[in-house]
């Protein structure tokens, strides 16, 4: 019976749905805590009714909040897809904004610190992260290829290695290699030490996302350039790896991303790249905050350079797949 | 005067683990013949005919091709398969190359030719069969009878003695086993040495000087096509024949 009641009543269904979720954000703002004070800012009449019965002011704040998303909702539907999208970054971006702004920050402080977070902060940790990735993709494609050997040997090599350093703590890592090194005589400094341990790190991680995209190629495509008398090198860098990039490059741009970030990892030895000056600029004045989140924005910003490059780059090597 | 057989196996068994895929094997193909080998599903033609570029390694007896004998030495295997073109049931074409890279890559990587060279030599096999107009594009794009033509086209690029079939047209819809056989046939007349495992029986009848038929990994019969559908010696390739011709 309350099947058949459902079936036939589609608009009633629809807007006891639509209240259902309304009440439930609703519900969900009021158990976070909402504040009632800024109704009582936009609407000074209210001041004194909020004041004698705060839940229900918490409640109605909650309430005209929930319909405020809920317009907001409706508005962006009537834009096309990519306004929606354009629309949708710029809202969230604003209360980002916002909530950086309730914290008081002094913009003057970050004027006159933010040329020296990028010409000292950005360019080591851009120069770390780039030649530790350019490390780490030689490591991976050797490390997948080792995995990929019938001789015992070099495959129990690739296996130790990269369980090795993806079971330890990249922190742990940084540590051994540059306290760790200089007892068995070998000194090393700071950004070396960095270097090493993220491009082992990252090496380790990325063999097994290149040893899954070889093996993703079917077996015919290496029989096939063997047959036509290709070397066994011949075939993987001819045939094999430029199908295997398809595979490869999403996963790898992640671990780019993902590099770029815990190269903030080596500021631990002292190495002055942008985490490290986040961390001590802000010192002197007590301003720490100020340097945390200007480092996080720009962290954030290198990460959309990545991923923008990443998306073309895919672009590329997907294109003998598109009819 | 003996002519040197273009490829000769004598006694050669294959092993898979414990599993006995060839027996025995002994098969000599001359220069310019034409072979065709036929049987039940497992019983070891593919397995046969890949031992010959040694995508697969035999253990006991010996294989000659083209007057080198296959080792465990990789140089050898190397030097064979330049001389043994393959074509396999499911094309291998590179997909990220187009057609023409396709036709180009081992003459420029293997055989060392300047790419103008090889493109022009690309073109001129791709004429032959058919398809020059299509060189420009990808191998997705085309169809399968198209796809297995340019197969054929790149394997004859490499200018090879041999030329390997593992059934080149079971992997293609009914209307496009034609232009592959087609493009066989011309091959064939021109005088290529082929050995080609297939089920079409009247490509056999029409180009093939002998025909091999095997069962669980022994060649069981061997004879001119016209005495063997007319008249097989053994019950196994009676009841196989009676199959294939319904
Ligand atoms: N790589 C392998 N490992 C183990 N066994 C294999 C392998 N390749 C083939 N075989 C086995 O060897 C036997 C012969 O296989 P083969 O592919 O040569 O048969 P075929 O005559 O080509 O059959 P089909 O007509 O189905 O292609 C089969 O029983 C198969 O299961
Ligand atoms: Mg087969």
């Amino acid at each position: 019976m309350i099947r058949s009641l459902l079936l036939n009543n589609p608009d009633a269904v629809r807007r006891a749905g639509l209240a259902l979720i309304l009440s439930l954000v609703t519900a969900a703002l009021y158990g976070m805590g909402i504040s009632s004070a800024w109704l009582g800012k936009m609407v000074p009449p209210l001041a004194g009714w909020l004041s004698e019965s705060p839940a229900l002011g918490r409640l109605l704040a909650a309430m005209l909040l929930a319909l405020a998303i809920y317009a907001n909702w409706k508005a962006l539907r009537l834009l096309s897809r990519g306004w929606q999208i354009f629309g949708v970054w710029l809202e969230l971006f604003i209360l980002l904004m916002l909530f950086f702004y309730s914290f008081d920050l002094s913009l003057g402080f970050i004027a006159k610190k933010i040329g020296f977070m990028i010409s000292q902060g950005v360019v080591t940790t851009l120069y770390i992260s780039a030649i530790s990735i350019a490390i780490a993709t030689v490591i991976a494609l050797v490390g997948a290829i080792a995995k990929l050997s019938k001789n015992g040997v070099i495959y129990g090599l690739a296996t130790f290695y990269t369980s090795l350093f993806r079971g330890l703590p990249l922190l742990m890592q940084i540590y051994i290699i540059y306290l760790g090194l200089p007892q068995v005589g070998y000194v090393i400094s700071a950004i070396p030490a960095g270097i090493l341990a993220l491009s082992l790190c990252y090496g380790a991680y990325m063999t097994e996302i290149f040893r899954a995209g070889i093996e993703s190629i079917p077996r015919g495509q290496s029989e096939g350039a063997t047959a036509l008398g290709l070397s066994p090198a011949q075939t993987m860098g001819l045939v094999v790896l430029p199908q295997a990039m398809r595979v490869i490059i999403p996963p790898t741009g992640n671990q780019f991303i993902a590099m770029l970030k815990d190269s903030s990892l080596v500021s631990v030895v002292g190495v002055w790249e942008l985490m490290y000056l986040a961390r001590t600029q802000g010192q002197t004045e007590f301003r720490h905050i100020e340097m945390l989140i200007t480092a996080s924005m720009i962290y954030w910003v290198l990460s959309i350079g990545l991923e923008l490059v990443q998306s073309r780059i895919e672009k590329r090597f997907g294109r003998f797949n598109v009819r | 005067m003996t002519v040197q057989p273009e490829i000769q196996l004598e006694n050669v068994h294959k092993w898979y683990g414990k599993y006995h895929a060839l027996a025995e094997i002994n098969l000599t193909v001359r220069q310019g013949e034409r072979v065709v080998i036929c049987g039940p599903s497992g019983s070891g033609k593919s397995t046969l005919i890949r031992c010959i570029n040694r995508l697969e390694a035999h253990q006991e007896g010996r294989i000659t091709v083209t007057g080198m004998e296959l080792t465990d030495d990789e140089k050898t295997a190397g030097h064979i398969r330049r001389e043994v073109g393959m074509v396999f049931q499911h094309f291998n074409l590179f997909p990220h190359l187009t057609i023409v890279e396709n036709c180009i890559l081992a003459p420029m990587w293997v055989r060392g030719q300047r790419r103008a060279e090889a493109i022009e030599r690309a073109r001129h096999f791709l004429d032959r069969v058919h398809i020059g107009e299509q060189a420009d594009k990808y191998p997705i794009q085309l169809s399968g009878g198209q796809q297995q033509r340019v197969a054929i086209a790149r394997a004859l690029c490499m200018a090879p003695k041999v030329m390997l079939f593992d059934e080149p047209t079971s992997a293609l819809d009914p209307e496009m086993v034609k232009e592959v056989l087609d493009t066989m046939v011309e091959l064939a007349q021109e005088g290529m040495t082929m050995i080609c495992v297939t089920h079409e029986m009247g490509f056999a009848r029409q180009v093939a000087d002998r025909v091999v038929f095997m069962d669980r990994g022994r060649i069981v019969e061997e004879g001119a096509p016209h005495d063997f559908f007319a008249a097989p010696q053994t019950a196994r390739a009676r009841e196989f024949l009676s199959q294939i011709l319904h």
